[in-house]
């Protein structure tokens, strides 16, 4: 049985500098780390596979060369394998034309009976990636997945977070789950792990080798335009009115029908 | 500062950092507080490899030797010198092995230590024995395929809560030092029992207990090496041993650099921040100088004894010595760096001065390193005629 992790590399955003001419992140000098939350997906994909005593886990990462760090240190965490998804074809592509590439990634490794993710990168922040592949692949998803309760060979049973507390859901497989922090905490690597990951192949899949069909992929793929990027203006201060608890009562009265009711 | 380290002891260094950043440095307050063992640190290590680093692979280990120990040891006690000793100890406790047991031996207890399964432990020190081997109590008295240990270890380093001990005993006291022996021992074996957990001035993450032997009946299979041997086997680990102790007291020391640096640059003085002043700046050049020069020696000493040569026990206590002076004047001035901050436990500093004192004492205090280095020059000179 086949588990797969797709990751994403993201600056560290502990130390992340926007630039306020451009209003786009200084990427010089920041250092590279896998997006905190797919850490959790990599972890729980290894817990699945200790918890089964079978099982090989796949992380896939779409991105430039240099992502093949982030695979090599899912490597050392306990990953078996590691595939790079990368092409200059790939450019500038959206969550659409990225879940649409992954979702070739997969397919071409088949046999596969989870596939987990994240919830959302921490630079992007769409979660949109996940319920991409899943649309693609035409299998069910379940995002915000807190605990993975039960694991049978056809179905699985999941808690799945929501603002109020949380839903059980049953789910058939192979299904896609994006994961959110509550479900464990990501282990350190280990050195025999290391070992491995230095050693590691990381092959390198292109548009070619993933048989993408041209108009799906990069930006010419992409229906979504990024038309400006801003920050958003701070909140500015509020009042402090001041004076007897009677006339701060009917002052406070009196902006509160302007403003709300207006 | 570049150590020429290979590549795979720099993973092991970026590993045991992260370690003691991640894990270790946020819970070693309250180990320290609470006197407690930190077993839930001993799984991340283990977990993570770590107690393999200097056992051969064939044990499944790492394949390193005494520098990848004292490298693993130096970084953990960056986040804690206590903690760190459930590591250390568990070397001190398997170099006799190492060096002296036969391959059944080996196979029978290396594998689970460098899996983190168990831990171990040295016992040689008694209450009216320490340095002085020969004066040791504890006793081994030969019956038929086993032999029956009696006596009493005191201030055991991982005491309790290791499964193996190496056992200092004498098999014929009649000899002194040379009638010594050393044994296997494991916990589980009738009649091994722990005194008092003793109530220790730091590395109070660590435990600390009298180990107590009562008619404990070890197999003849678990005798390392032969009979008399334990005074030579005792000696040989503690020159490999002892760059370990170094390490402790240099990991300790980086951090009391490192957080007396962070502290000078927040603390204001006079409208301007104290690592502005000369006599701060001086006091941290210091710390700076020093503990380099005793890491070059560590690594040196560690470099000297994994290339298998015969007389390392000058180098060895030259940089237990060495390191573990420096890490007390060193956290000294760390304190004195934060002012009236630094006395309280609030802040870390009084920690790292507390840690680092044992390392001038235990496995052998400086006054014995300094008489082994002394005894190595005259022999030295002596051959030489």
């Amino acid at each position: 049985m086949k588990i797969v992790v797709l990751i994403k590399q993201v600056p560290d955003t502990t130390d992340v500098k926007i630039d306020p001419e451009t209003n786009t992140l200084i990427r010089e000098g920041v250092d590279s780390v896998i997006n905190p939350f797919d850490m959790y997906a990599i972890e729980e994909a290894i817990r699945i596979k200790e918890h089964l005593g079978e099982g090989e886990i796949v992380v896939i990462s779409m991105g430039p060369p240099q992502a093949e760090v982030a695979l090599r240190e899912a490597i050392s965490m306990g990953c078996d394998e590691g595939i790079l998804v990368s092409d200059r074809k790939f450019a500038g592509s959206d969550t659409w034309a990225t879940s649409y590439t992954l979702s070739r990634a997969i397919k071409k490794i088949g046999d596969f009976k989870i596939i987990l993710c994240g919830k959302q990168a921490s630079d992007g922040d769409t979660a949109q990636v996940g319920p991409g592949v899943s649309v693609h692949l035409n299998i069910p998803q379940v995002t915000y997945v807190k605990k993975i309760e039960k694991l049978d060979k056809d179905k699985a049973t999941v808690e799945r977070m929501t603002e109020e507390g949380y839903d059980i859901v049953e789910t058939p497989i192979p299904v896609l789950l994006t994961v959110v922090k509550e479900i464990n905490e990501p282990r350190l690597p280990s050195l025999k792990g290391k070992m491995r990951a230095k050693k590691a192949e990381i092959p390198v899949w292109t548009a070619e080798d993933l048989a993408c069909e041209e108009d799906k992929v990069g930006l010419d793929g992409s229906p979504t335009r990024v038309v400006k990027i801003f920050t958003p203006p701070p909140r500015e201060g509020g009042r402090l009115l001041e004076g007897e608890p009677d006339e701060i009562s009917k002052e406070l009265a009196g902006l509160l029908k302007d403003t709300i009711i207006g | 500062m570049d150590y020429l380290l290979t590549e795979e002891q720099q993973m092991i260094k970026e590993l045991c950092h992260q370690i003691a950043e991640e894990k270790i440095k946020p819970v070693a307050a309250e180990y320290d507080k609470n006197e407690e063992f930190p077993w839930d640190i001993v799984k991340v290590f283990a977990d993570s490899d770590i107690f393999g680093v200097y056992i051969p692979e064939e044990y499944g280990g790492m394949g390193g030797g005494v520098l990848e120990m004292a490298i693993t040891t130096e970084e953990l006690s960056w986040g804690c010198g206590g903690i760190a000793l459930a590591f250390a100890a568990t070397g001190l406790g398997t170099f006799p092995i190492l060096l002296f047991a036969n391959d059944d031996q080996k196979a029978r207890y290396l594998p689970d230590i460098a899996a983190g399964k168990k831990l171990a432990a040295f016992c040689i020190t008694e209450a009216e024995a320490g340095s002085d081997a020969g004066s040791i109590k504890t006793t081994a008295k030969k019956d038929g395929d086993h032999y029956i240990l009696n006596g009493t270890k005191q201030w055991i380093t991982n005491g309790s809560v290791a499964e193996t001990y190496v056992v200092i005993a004498m098999t014929d006291k009649s000899k002194g030092a040379r009638g010594a022996s050393a044994f296997i021992v494991e916990k589980s074996m009738e009649g091994v029992s722990f005194g008092k957990k003793e109530d220790k001035l730091g590395i109070r993450g660590s435990a600390t207990c009298e180990v107590i032997l009562t008619d404990v009946k070890v197999p003849k299979e678990n005798l390392l090496g032969r009979e008399g041997l334990g005074f030579i086997v005792a000696m040989k680990t503690f020159d490999y041993s002892r760059p370990g102790v170094a390490a402790q007291a240099v990991g300790i020391a980086q951090r009391a650099l490192d957080e007396s640096v962070k502290y000078a640059r927040e603390r204001k003085q006079f409208g301007s921040s104290i690592s502005s002043f000369q006599g701060i700046q001086w006091m941290l050049a210091d710390m700076a100088i020093q503990i380099e020069a005793a890491r070059s020696l560590i690594y040196s000493a560690a470099r000297l004894v994994d290339s298998g040569a015969k007389n390392v026990a000058k180098a060895s206590a030259m940089s237990k010595t060495f390191a573990s002076d420096t890490a007390m004047k060193v956290t000294t001035d760390a304190v004195q760096i934060f002012g009236g901050y630094g006395y309280m436990k609030e802040y870390p500093v009084e920690k790292l001065m507390r840690d680092a004192k044992i390392t001038q004492i235990y496995e052998g205090t400086n006054q014995i390193q300094r008489s082994v280095i002394a005894s190595a020059l005259i022999k030295e000179s002596l051959a030489k005629k």
